[in-house]
């Protein structure tokens, strides 16, 4: 009986998304509730939570350390968007282009360094980025008669050397992205183009880059998100959750310097919060402009 | 385009791209070179492009391989537990994502909506509850906790979503005439199919569960377990710092990779990019 139950038609498709929908449940609905539940409680790991209402995030509102972390992963985003998107874009183009040499070779070697863990790669950065003057950025910039430099006591230098991390693992990737997004549009649109008399600019401008738009709201989207929640990158380069004034602090790294080194977990859950909220804002705000949600009409 | 500008359109694009190239791959060889000499060079100079055959030396191969440490131990607990994660992730992920796309039910499509919400919202903000609930199920310091949120993995059950929905649906009615019954179809007739599809996941959630960092190093407290990342992030502290082991081990941590990326390089592609496939 219960087996002839099991084996319907109707019961199966039940039995096969069971997994998804426990792991949904506990490991994704309950932590979210959870942390809703501790953004307005003050609470310690292995005591008694207490009710405070909004005090957390009215704290949060003039919280100087935090406003810079938001500064921070906000700065490191925009600019990630800015560097991340044109250029892989521009490279797959150019690889793409029936003259190019080598294309596999180049293709491998941009990909590399997606292949290195943040920890491995942000451990080399941090050394190359180093303040003694034999480290690789001091004798370059020694070559131009400039420095040595303390690049990750600086609030500037420290933010290129986030991006120039960011820019290393990423530009392949992204690259791979409008790649496979240059494969879907017809070649007939170029050959009627150049028939017209378009130059290789006005094909780029006209062509590639509107019929390109899905790819580029695919990376937009995952570069918000991974922009905003940024946070090994920056424990790597500083070795440690601590930068001189806090020119390394993200909103994650807030959220764990509160929540696991100083046990403070409703404070941290209202970090989190935030961070949700800012999010799905810009997130939603984006797709919204760019329409991906007029288009499923 | 006459031959001659074709050659200088050639010439230009590959000069430009021989360029980027360097940039990208100058920090892997800062990387092999310093693995060949003392950690002290490093303290000293930082990481640089030095040739130095007075300085350099096999001593941090013979270290890595020979000295006392746990470089080896989390080598192979990041083995074991890379292998187990793909390993259970690929087929719960499987079968969700047949669910999915062989059955019309009843919250479908509000299910699917939350497979997608979960790659829209970051991981990073459930990290204190998912910290309080795993503290609370007793599971600190065990594997479970690292491989039990993940087990069914949104952007996996996506992509084998896309893929199923390319089997003809007259295939599974033929098995169910045949008197196959509803598991049976899946296991001896769509899991074979899948088999191409599995290579790309295996490729991307590999990847992801031997580079995890910031997860696995909440939860492991116990130097025993500690994973590859979380070891060598632990070689230096304010106490003292080991660069010998650090940049031999970060050397030799990449290199299995990178074997695999050669042999199986469409793989790793078809893995990376497969969200953005269909925009």
């Amino acid at each position: 009986m219960i087996k002839r139950f099991l084996y319907s038609q109707k019961v199966a498709p039940y039995v096969f998304v069971l997994p998804f929908v426990l792991v949904f449940a506990i490991f994704w609905v309950y932590p979210l509730i959870s942390s809703f539940q501790m953004s307005f409680q003050k609470i310690t790991l292995g005591q008694e939570a207490q009710y405070i209402g909004f005090d957390n995030y009215t704290k949060l509102m003039t919280d100087k350390t935090f406003l810079k972390a938001i500064g921070n992963s906000a700065l490191y985003m925009v600019l990630t968007l800015v560097i991340l998107i044109p250029f892989p874009m521009l490279f797959a183009v150019l690889i793409n282009n029936r003259l190019m040499w080598g294309r596999e070779f180049f293709k491998s070697s941009f990909f590399f360094p997606a292949l290195t863990s943040v920890v491995v790669a942000g451990t080399i950065f941090r050394l190359m980025f180093g303040e003694m003057d034999g480290s690789l950025m001091n004798s370059i910039l020694a070559l131009f008669g400039v420095g040595p430099m303390k690049f990750l006591k600086e609030h500037t230098t420290g933010m290129i050397a986030l991006l120039a991390l960011a820019t290393w693992r990423w530009t392949g990737v992204n690259m791979l992205y409008f790649l496979s997004g240059l494969k879907n549009i017809p070649d007939d649109y170029y050959e009627a183009a150049s028939i017209d008399g378009a130059s290789s600019f006005q094909k780029f401008m006209k062509i590639t880059v509107p019929l390109l738009k899905p790819t580029s709201i695919y990376v937009l989207t995952i570069s918000i998100y991974a922009g905003l929640a940024m946070f090994i990158e920056s424990m790597m380069l500083w070795n440690g959750n601590n930068s001189p004034k806090n020119i390394g602090l993200t909103i994650v790294g807030y959220l764990y310097r509160q929540g696991i080194e100083k046990n403070n977990l409703g404070y941290a859950a209202a970090v989190g919060i935030v961070l949700l909220l800012i999010t799905m804002i810009i997130n939603l705000t984006q797709l919204a402009f760019t329409g991906l949600f007029k288009k499923e009409d | 385009m006459t031959k001659s500008r074709e050659k200088a359109v050639r010439i230009c694009l590959f000069i430009f791209f021989v360029i980027i190239s360097f940039f990208i791959l100058v920090p892997f060889y800062a990387v092999t070179i310093s693995a060949f000499k003392p950690g002290e060079e490093l303290v000293r100079y930082g990481l640089n492009l030095k040739f130095d055959l007075n300085v350099m030396s096999f001593d941090n191969f013979v270290y890595l391989f020979t000295g006392d440490h746990a470089y080896f131990t989390w080598f192979f607990n990041s083995l074991i537990l890379t292998i187990v994660q793909v390993v259970l992730t690929l087929l719960i992920s499987a079968t969700v994502a047949y669910g999915f796309s062989a059955y019309d039910f009843r919250g479908k499509n509000f299910l699917f909506i939350c497979v997608l919400l979960i790659m829209m919202v970051p991981f990073e903000i459930l990290l204190l509850p998912l910290y309080k609930l795993i503290f609370n199920m007793n599971l600190m310091n065990t594997y479970s906790a690292i491989i039990l949120p993940g087990i069914a993995s949104a952007a996996t059950i996506f992509f084998f979503r896309q893929y199923l929905s390319g089997i003809p649906k007259e295939l599974i009615a033929a098995g169910r005439v045949d008197g196959a019954t509803e598991y049976g179809i899946y296991v001896r007739l769509i899991l074979p199919i899948m088999k191409p599809s599995f290579a790309a996941m295996a490729i991307l959630n590999g990847m992801n569960s031997w580079n995890n960092f910031l997860w696995p190093f909440m939860v492991l407290s116990n130097e025993n377990k500690y994973t590859l990342p979380i070891g060598l992030k632990t070689l230096l502290t304010p106490y003292g710092n080991n660069y010998d082991l650090l940049i031999v081990g970060s050397f030799f941590s990449i290199l299995p990779i990178f074997v695999l990326f050669i042999a199986f390089q469409k793989y790793f592609i078809d893995g990376m990019t497969a969200g953005a496939v269909k925009g």
